[in-house]
């Protein structure tokens, strides 16, 4: 059998899901007899690649740089995971909708600082005025919940749809894990 | 014709970070910035939440770093309360982040740097990853392997959780150490203390390699601060800060997080969410300063532990009388902080109190504002806040270690960068270079911008009417 493709993906997150997938210690040395990673921020792809068996997105669509990552992701993978509760409900990114892009902006480079008061606008995405769960921009396959979900989640969970074990995902993990 | 060219985005690296290269018309590099692409808000949004909340919410900053911005919102908060927190829950609060530093150096040296480092700034990109040196050197990347888990297993013995665990909360900690755990992590001593040997002599095997690194990774001299205790030994929980200058010089000590704020300016570039922070009397960018292990070992007269000692000796033998100034040295530098970690853990566990049950104080608000500083792995966290009466926030500012590198890590883009390109000419390897000057400072792109995002490379070059003549996707 030739082995899958794996990508993951951090949109707008704390990274703690990418965090707990490195938490699978030696056992990603076993995994990575059973799949490739072929696109992640560990590894030095800088193109999505045209196949990709599983993905794994973590965080929100927040900038107008996710939202064309996560259309691009979709396009190319045959199964999209959504990873973790920011990816799921938007969680602790979209906190900032009730305040708006500009509040935000505001805070961070005009009145909490003290020199070159400016917003940032050189090369940098916009942001997008509400943050969203992946699912209102795209299909979704799989909902894996959790802050971030553990280690042995995804463990069982990648080995269970790489083999095509029954995943049962309630009996693993829950939002705010 | 002038020519731009665009690393998006910067990979193995924790966070979004694009890097663009100017160069003129006789293709001579004029100009590099590493920007930094999301923000999201932190310091906005959490008005209105309970303090009590806040080391909780601000944990979501950073999935690698959370125990430190737990730590530096707890002590914003009961510096609000106007309390002390106990002996016991201030030795654990310490081991806790110790193990985090431990845990995040693995990470940084051996997950996303070693494989420039093991298999060559030149190797073949497709395994230039841990996956790669778990083939080629399977020793080493278990090793790896082995002190990152060390540090997470620790963090969840105490905190119940490896990432963003609740334990740590204004006032202390919820829970006393158990007998057991302490037991279960001084097993776990031996190893750490085996593959950190094992990282320090690869280490010195391979650095000779990387002369010409050496020499132009951000090799420039620069002010530094890190914490330090009252007998110059370094510290990451307590302590307070220190600024010395490019000969080492003290500048200003003593700093507490009451007065860093007051000393530490925040200045805003067009091309990055990150701000570049400064140190104010001497203005900006002038009072640009590095943080992170470079910065701490250049700072400390001591690790304080026999061990991290004798290696810290050896460190400073590179720059006689000086600070190390290569960024190519936070490599070493973070090896040694990592010896050092093992070693205080150990020591902190043979606290007579450790196993005390006073591990929490009780206080409503007591004053409207409060600051609190530790050192998260990559460099000194500063979290600062406003309540009304009620505790409810008013107002926050949070100064994060990769701001303080921001005006360093960009003058080191722009210093590889003119080393390596000549007459428009560059090669994956070459642009690899560029982004490996990035990691060697362990930048926490979602701390920086209290944001989080991914990175990938394509490199453009664009003509002067904007019009894309090449590129290359690595």
């Amino acid at each position: 059998m030739s082995k899958l493709k794996l990508a993951t993906v951090w949109l707008d997150g704390c990274s703690g899901c990418h965090m707990s997938f490195l938490d699978m210690d030696e056992r990603l040395i076993a995994l990575a007899e059973l799949v490739d990673v072929v696109y992640s921020p560990i590894v030095d792809a800088k193109e999505f690649p045209d196949e990709v068996d599983i993905a794994l997105v973590e965080g929100a669509v927040a900038s107008v740089d996710d939202e064309k990552k996560i259309r691009k992701i979709r396009a190319h993978s045959k199964t999209l995971i959504a990873m973790g509760d920011c990816a799921i409900t938007g969680n602790v990114p979209s906190m900032r909708n009730s305040f708006g892009p500009e509040a935000i902006l505001d805070r961070a480079y005009i009145e909490n600082a003290s020199a070159q008061r400016q917003i940032p606008c050189v090369v940098v995405p916009k942001l997008l005025t509400i943050v969203r769960p992946i699912h209102e921009y795209v299909k979704v396959d799989v909902f894996l919940p959790g802050c971030p979900p553990s280690a042995d989640t995804f463990h069982t969970a990648l080995v269970a749809l790489v083999t095509g074990a029954p995943l049962d995902i309630p009996a693993l993990t829950r939002f705010g894990a | 014709m002038s020519q731009t060219i665009t690393i998006d985005p910067v990979t193995r690296l924790e966070g979004h970070g694009k890097i663009t290269i100017q160069l003129d018309d006789q293709g001579q590099v004029a100009d590099a910035h590493f920007h930094v692409t999301q923000v999201r808000g932190f310091e906005k949004f959490s008005e209105g939440r309970p303090f009590y909340e806040m080391p909780g919410l601000m944990a979501r900053v950073c999935g690698i770093c959370p125990v430190s911005h737990l730590i530096a919102s707890a002590k914003a908060c009961e510096a609000i309360m106007s309390v002390d927190i106990p002996h016991t829950a201030a030795q654990l609060r310490r081991m806790l982040n110790l193990a985090q530093m431990v845990q995040s150096h693995a990470l940084s040296f051996f997950h996303l740097s070693s494989p420039d480092l093991l298999l060559g700034m030149e190797s073949d990109p497709a395994a230039r990853n841990i996956f790669g040196v778990l083939a080629a050197k399977p020793e080493l990347g278990r090793a790896g392997i082995g002190l990152r888990r060390f540090g997470q297993h620790i963090i969840e013995l105490l905190g119940k959780k490896r990432i963003h665990p609740g334990w740590v909360i204004p006032g202390g900690v919820t829970e006393p150490l158990d007998p057991a755990k302490r037991d279960e992590i001084l097993a776990l001593l031996p190893e750490a203390y085996a593959n950190i040997a094992l990282a320090l002599t690869a280490y010195k095997r391979i650095a000779d390699g990387f002369q010409q690194e050496i020499e132009v990774f951000a090799n420039f001299p620069t002010n530094y601060m890190g914490l330090v205790n009252e007998d110059d030994s370094i510290e990451f929980t307590d302590g307070t800060l220190r600024l010395i200058d490019k000969h080492g010089g003290i500048v200003d000590e003593g700093i507490t997080a009451s007065r860093y704020t007051e000393v530490i300016g925040e200045a805003v570039e067009p091309y990055s969410y990150t701000k570049f922070t400064y140190y104010k009397p001497l203005g900006y960018p002038e009072g640009s300063y590095r943080v992170g292990p470079l910065a701490r070992l250049n700072i400390a007269k001591t690790m304080g532990t026999p061990k991290a000692d004798v290696e810290l000796a050896e460190f400073q033998r590179i720059a006689p009388g000086l600070p190390v100034q290569s960024s190519f040295y936070y490599h070493h530098a973070r090896l040694v902080e990592v010896l050092y970690g093992i070693e205080k853990i150990e020591r902190i566990l043979t606290d007579p109190l450790i196993l005390d049950k006073h591990v929490r104080a009780t206080a409503g608000v007591n004053r409207l504002e409060g600051a609190g500083q530790a050192e998260a792995p990559r460099g000194t966290l500063m979290h600062n806040y406003k309540v009304d009466e009620n505790g409810l926030i008013t107002w926050a500012n949070l100064v994060i270690a990769t701001g303080q590198n921001n005006n360093a890590m960009n003058r080191g883009v722009l210093q590889v960068a003119k080393h390596y390109i000549k007459d428009g000419k560059f090669s994956d390897g070459i642009l690899n270079r560029v982004e490996a000057v990035i990691r060697t400072f362990d930048p926490c792109l979602s701390c920086s911008t209290h944001a989080y995002g991914q990175m990938p490379l394509v490199v453009t070059l664009v003509n002067a009417g904007g019009e894309v003549v090449d590129q290359l996707i690595s």
